[in-house]
């Protein structure tokens, strides 16, 4: 088995500005305030990282979360994107409007445990189902933070929480469930694995539909006891990466090492994500396997990260529409007001 | 083959009644009844008369009482009227009660198959062989039962002395020049009327004659399909609906005609979203996320879909977002009866969503005021910058009125106060977007995908400042809800105006809203002839503007007409006019029918006494 010592490093980056010529302080948003070490700080400083790497546009950019400490940090990285923090589990119909407003844009959802797979589970699934663009990031710690530590349906089965007790119900599994809902894009990440969530952001950045990212984020505050399975201490020792990764831009020419058992997965915009094999049989364009290693997982109490499974041949909602291609929100009244022979036309027919 | 046609004497030497009648027909749900209705009161409009359709149909697929009631009017009152005069009976579980409820001298034709207990003496009785002629007409079994409806429209063309070219034309209408289903319709209607010219002996009183000078230059439509279309009219780009009885429409008439008003002729590609969202919740999140992202976005539902999209409500209201819901209102709390019609979520929609939120609704009244406030609440959900609720009821929304033809939309989109990219370069990237600059409550916004650096701004639910940072500032909340209040009063001067007809000496003043204008318009004039004047206002949106103020000021009653229990819209009226509270008076009533004339007339009377 290859160590994580061993990965192949992109290419060290001298330069201050990234391809807009931009600093990466320009990326930052406002100070965080979450409690100091939260796992949802290092996934917004890693969404920054992504966005400053990839030269992405902030003025493109919507990022759209619902409630709860997760959703608070959108304002807390890509300061100058339009922001909008809706109501609790309903962040993936306002996303859905929004692209369908504007189809050019790139949205990033940030969500939680809470969020997604308690309230907010029907709007998941089915924005999953549609496979809608957008990189949904579930910053999951098992935890009611907001709140003060009520059980989530992905608090594990006999978690042990200060005031909530014993949770006596089995969890939600957050891939899984978009396994089951026809995700295109599933992967799971640890917030203290910052190369891992980095290179799984870009590859989400570059997916034609929606990018589910579970990423266990360990609540310093309600639930990072060493036998929490969502803890800084339990996700150190117990995460196993399925693979190694590595994301190449569709603007860089491809200079990596040669892997071993090495996939590339051609991505909508040109890049590419190429994994290398930890596990020899497993096959990322395999939704068996990708149901099999996870409950596989669940049942030896692992923490699998890596990337499950990806297609990358199914249209997204907005395809399936046939809209036109300058955005909605930009047609002209001369585009959407028919003529008045329209209207004389369909009164007559009455 | 001999028929007994029983009738009574009273009835053998009347004048004719023409064009001036009510005809109920009794059928089972899913029976094909729709068809045979829709052709009788087509071609009844075609003829040039005044009518009115009246579906009263169950919620259920197939199997229970249906009842269409057309009511033709000469004079042109087109409200709901009780009385029945001509009876169709086609379905024995009501036969009973159905032929119970003909009015003296009326006249019942029936399936001769239907269990008859006992016959009335002061009615005329049309038993017919339905099953008899559809089994001549030699069909396939699955369609026999389907087509078995033809029958009384050929019966009654002929006591009726209807035009059977306008009979047929409907046919072709309908099924849009399908020549099979057309063939073997007509085929059905006319072994009807034939057996009727063969059979029987017509000495009934009620004729039907083409007149002119009421029908022309009019359409007959439904409110729901005037509001779709009048959606697509008016730069409708997205629309997100979850399927509910009475709204489906709405969304069904938009798909209907999307393609042949709203597609990129061209690329063939289309210039509005329709999805069909997995809830309620999903679909007015999807709404205010399209209206967040510059879309002209709106939805559909009915009472259940308001109470499910209550916290998006408030969202949309406090972190100022444009939205429209259209609610064709049915009867509630709770499932209530989805299949009948009501003026009841007046009070929730008016402060939908919890904390200090007051909505701006709109009350279309006719199938052409739901083209046009499609496109009046378009405009003032980007000029507000607030969700805009348009209130209309099963009534409007399902059932077919003659309508004036729509006017083509002469004004321009409002599309609100939007800063671009070059404006917000002139302003040298400073503005807040919740800042009050000219004094109307109202701020400037961003679309996202705006170039300028500094155009992202954050949206959220909770406290903020004008510059739409985080805040729990009391002194900020406080601000921003005085700024809330001006922006509703701006709103009072940019909705729909009412409409009031002032009668001189006119000690009582009538206010009402939607649907219930033809029954209030016929109950005036029942009062005229009584010797009682009445003035009316038409209110036409909330919040109520000088005008409802000065109307309510001139009155010494004012009666406030409304199809629903406990008189929502009155209870707002005596709440924003407080100092009028006694003079209003309300009259309101739910029993899941439009108000009729005669209630609402009879009503105001007692009021007069």
């Amino acid at each position: 088995m290859t160590t994580a010592q061993s990965r192949p490093m992109p290419a060290p980056r001298v330069a201050k500005t990234n391809a807009l010529g931009l600093d990466k302080n320009e990326y930052k948003g406002r100070d965080s305030t979450l409690c100091k070490g939260c796992g949802h700080d290092s996934i917004s400083a890693r969404i920054i990282n992504a966005a400053w790497e990839l030269g992405l546009d902030q003025q493109q950019i919507i990022k759209l979360s619902g409630i709860g400490c997760s959703s608070k940090t959108p304002a807390y990285f890509l300061g100058a994107s339009h922001g909008f923090n809706s109501v609790h589990g309903r962040m993936p119909s306002v996303a859905t409007g929004a692209m369908l407003a504007n189809r050019t844009l790139i949205a990033v959802g940030v969500s939680g445990d809470g969020d997604t797979a308690s309230i907010g589970i029907g709007q998941f699934k089915h924005a999953v189902r549609r496979n809608l663009p957008l990189v949904y990031i579930v910053e999951n710690n098992g935890v009611y933070g907001l709140t003060k530590g009520q059980f989530s349906a992905t608090s594990d089965k006999g978690q042990k929480l200060k005031y909530a007790g014993v949770n006596q119900l089995p969890s939600l599994d957050v891939c899984v469930e978009a396994l089951a809902a026809n995700a295109t894009f599933v992967a799971r990440s640890f917030a203290g694995d910052a190369k891992q969530v980095e290179t799984l952001l870009k590859a989400a950045l570059s997916h034609n539909g929606m990018a589910v990212l579970d990423i266990i984020s360990p609540c310093v505050t309600f639930n990072n006891a060493e036998d929490s399975n969502k803890s800084y201490p339990w996700g150190k020792e117990h995460e196993i990466p399925l693979q190694e990764l590595n994301f190449v831009p569709r603007m860089e020419e491809i200079t990596v090492d040669d892997y071993d058992d090495e996939q590339e997965v051609q991505l909508h915009d040109g890049s590419w994500l190429k994994l290398k094999k930890l596990d020899t049989d497993y096959d990322p364009t395999d939704k068996m396997s990708a149901y099999r290693i996870l409950e596989e997982s669940r049942r030896e109490n692992k923490m699998l990260t890596g990337l499950f499974y990806i297609d990358t041949k199914q249209p997204n909602m907005i395809d399936l529409l046939n809209l036109t291609d300058t955005p909605l929100a930009h047609m002209t009244e001369a585009e959407t007001r028919p003529s008045r022979e329209a209207l004389q036309k369909v009164m007559a027919d009455l | 083959m001999t028929v007994l046609v029983q009738e009574s004497p009273e009835v053998t030497k009347r004048e004719k009644i023409v064009n001036d009648f009510n005809i109920n027909v009794a059928t089972a749900n899913g029976s094909g009844s729709q068809t045979s209705n829709s052709l009788l009161i087509r071609s009844l409009f075609k003829m040039g008369i005044p009518i009115t359709g009246k579906n009263l149909f169950p919620s259920n697929i197939q199997g229970l009482p249906t009842w269409y009631n057309i009511r033709l009017s000469k004079d042109g009152y087109l409200a709901r009227r009780e009385a029945v005069e001509i009876m169709i009976c086609m379905n024995g579980a009501t036969v009973a009660e159905d032929m119970a409820s003909v009015a003296p001298g009326g006249i019942i034709l029936y399936d001769e198959v239907l269990p008859i207990a006992a016959h009335r003496k002061d009615v005329a009785y049309y038993p017919m062989p339905v099953k008899e002629l559809v089994k001549g007409a030699d069909l396939p079994f699955a369609l026999r039962d389907y087509v078995a409806n033809m029958v009384y429209v050929g019966v009654i063309a002929y006591l009726l002395e209807m035009e059977m070219a306008e009979i047929k034309a409907a046919l072709e209408w309908n099924f849009q020049g399908k020549p099979k289903p057309i063939a073997l319709n007509w085929d059905m209607v006319n072994r009807g009327y034939n057996w009727a010219v063969e059979n029987l002996t017509n000495n009934q009183p009620y004729r039907v004659e083409r007149m002119t000078g009421y029908n022309e230059g009019k359409v007959l439509i439904d409110g729901n399909t005037a509001a779709g279309l009048g959606a697509l009219f008016n730069g409708l780009t997205v629309l997100a609906w979850y399927p509910i009885t009475p709204s489906s429409s709405l969304a069904d008439a938009i798909n209907q005609y999307a393609p042949q008003l709203r597609q990129d002729q061209n690329t063939g590609k289309s210039t509005l979203a329709v999805v069909q969202a997995e809830d309620e919740l999903a679909a007015i999140g999807m709404v205010i996320g399209a209206g967040w992202a510059g879309a002209r976005s709106m939805t559909s539902t009915s009472g259940p879909g308001i109470s499910l999209m209550s916290e998006f409500a408030g969202l949309a209201y406090f972190a100022e977002i444009p939205a429209v819901i259209w609610d064709i209102q049915r009867m509630g709390p709770s499932t209530g009866l989805p299949t009948r019609t009501s003026q009841g979520d007046i009070l929730s929609a008016y402060y939908l969503s919890h904390g200090d939120t007051r909505q701006v609704l709109l009350f279309p009244g006719t199938p052409k005021e739901c083209f046009e406030m499609a496109g009046n609440a378009l405009d003032l959900a980007e000029r507000l910058q607030t969700l805009v609720l348009v209130l209309s009821d099963l009534d409007l929304g399902m059932n077919l009125w003659i309508s004036d033809e729509f006017d083509y939309p002469e004004t321009p989109f409002d599309r609100g106060k939007v800063l671009s990219a070059e404006q917000l370069k002139d302003l040298g990237g400073k503005w807040g977007r919740y800042l009050d600059v000219d004094g109307d409550g109202i701020g400037y916004r961003t679309i996202p995908g705006n170039a300028h650096r500094m155009s992202g701004y954050f949206t959220r639910g909770t406290g903020h400042t004008p510059y739409a940072t985080y805040s729990e500032r009391s002194d900020d909340w406080e601000n921003n809800l005085h700024r809330l209040a001006v922006k509703f009063e701006t709103a009072r001067t940019l909705v729909p105006k009412p409409i009031v007809e002032e009668v001189e000496e006119a000690k009582i003043g009538i206010i009402s809203l939607g649907s219930n204008d033809p029954g209030v318009q016929e109950a005036r004039a029942r009062l005229r002839t009584a010797g009682i004047e009445t003035s009316y206002l038409r209110l036409r949106a909330l919040p109520i503007n000088q005008d409802v103020r000065d109307f309510i000021a001139l009155h010494d009653k004012v009666v406030v007409v409304e199809n629903n229990y406990d008189g929502q819209l009155h209870k707002i009226l005596v709440t924003e006019e407080i100092q009028h509270a006694t003079r209003l008076i309300s009259a309101a009533k739910c029993d899941g029918m439009p108000l009729s004339a005669r209630w609402i007339s009879e009503f105001i009377k007692q009021v007069a006494a």
